[in-house]
């Protein structure tokens, strides 16, 4: 093999594959959510600061992302969604991925004390934490409650967003909280459902897996049950209003409605159509956050036009 | 076979070099900024109570 060829089979990392790293999809979600949490909070951030908060509570997100995929490397390799990622695809080593990861938790943690608060500093180090050690280290390859559990790392965001503005935590930071992380369980086993050699082939002991998937249509409906009095109970809090009550009914019944229709489909069903309905309400889940945090936005806005919220009624 | 001056992995290393130049440049701006934001507030006495515990 010549000096040509040995150069032509190296994978050099581009710039790109760094940013992969940090999974920038999941991060979509962090700064949205992160954004409404400081937005709606009582007390006001000058702009300048809550644009530097919300771009730090996003690179703490991304730090997490290169963490998870630098300790999760070897099921990477093996599930189908994964394989394609910037470690198991030999464009980045686990070695830089893991300096990448803690790099940036210690500099967007040090970062967001100096620029906000230091309770959202170390709270952003506890979600890091929480993410990486509880969820990816602990929990993800030991029970079917992993998703349950570690579903409370993607709900902190809100609460560290309302933590730079307010410096601490409140009953509608909580409830923000409460609304994703009751959300998280449909949400992914429904991906688990259709995507289903994955976790088996990887080890990850999904619910789907160990408890079967007729099971996993039973929890999907449990928790979307359990979602909606969360979700009533954000829209009639203080940062709630006319809009997000509205969105909830809608959103709510919708949810309801597909989680209904996965529980009374059976394996043969849902192979037959190519889980068409699980994919829809997959699709419909991240619809509903978004639409959801979105409506807060817009009753918060109104608010400041005061012609929002329950007050003016 | 001379390798070109433009392979495919200079194109790599030169786009990764720029991505990071421009990364760190936006970090200084970035604490340049917060640096001004703080400085006005401080003169202004308009520090809100959540971030007066940094100080």
């Amino acid at each position: 093999m010549s000096d040509f060829t040995a150069i032509e089979q190296s994978r050099e990392a581009g710039f790109g594959d760094y940013v992969q790293l940090l999974k920038p999809r999941v991060m979509s979600l962090v700064v949205f959510t992160a954004m409404v949490g400081l937005v709606v909070a009582p007390q006001p951030v000058h702009p300048y600061v809550a644009f530097v908060s919300i771009l730090l509570i996003a690179l703490g997100g991304g730090a997490s992302g290169a963490l998870n995929m630098w300790y999760d490397a070897d099921i990477d390799r093996v599930m189908r969604r994964t394989m394609g990622r910037p470690i198991p695809s030999g464009r980045v080593s686990e070695g830089e991925a893991l300096g990448l990861g803690l790099g940036l938790s210690g500099l967007s943690c040090l970062m967001l004390g100096l620029a906000a608060n230091w309770f959202a500093a170390a709270f952003l180090a506890f979600t890091i934490f929480f993410y990486v050690v509880i969820y990816t280290m602990w929990l993800k390859r030991l029970t079917p409650q992993n998703i349950v559990i570690g579903g409370a790392a993607g709900a902190f965001p809100p609460m560290i967003g309302w933590a730079v503005a307010t410096g601490g935590v409140s009953v509608e930071s909580i409830l923000m909280f409460a609304l994703i992380f009751m959300w998280t369980p449909p949400h992914f086993w429904a991906l688990a459902l259709f995507m289903k050699d994955d976790y088996s082939r990887a080890g990850v002991p999904m619910l789907t897996v160990t408890h079967g998937r007729a099971a996993t249509r039973r929890h999907i409906l449990v928790y979307t049950v359990l979602l909606v009095p969360v979700a009533f109970a954000l829209a009639f809090s203080s940062i709630g209003g006319p809009v997000t009550l509205l969105a909830a009914v809608i959103l709510n019944a919708m949810f309801l409605r597909g989680a209904w229709a996965i529980r009374q489909r059976d394996e043969a069903e849902a192979e037959a159509d190519g889980y068409r309905i699980e994919k829809s309400f997959f699709k419909l889940s991240l619809a509903y956050l978004f639409a959801h945090f979105g409506a807060l936005l817009v009753d918060a806005s109104l608010r400041s036009f005061g012609v929002g919220g329950w007050g003016w009624l | 076979m001379a390798l070109n001056r433009e392979h495919d992995l200079h194109r790599r290393r030169l786009g990764r070099n720029m991505g990071l130049g421009l990364v760190l440049g936006a970090l200084v701006l970035m604490i340049f900024g917060l640096s001004i934001v703080k400085m006005s507030r401080l003169e202004e006495g308009k520090l809100p109570a959540s971030q007066e515990t940094s100080q």
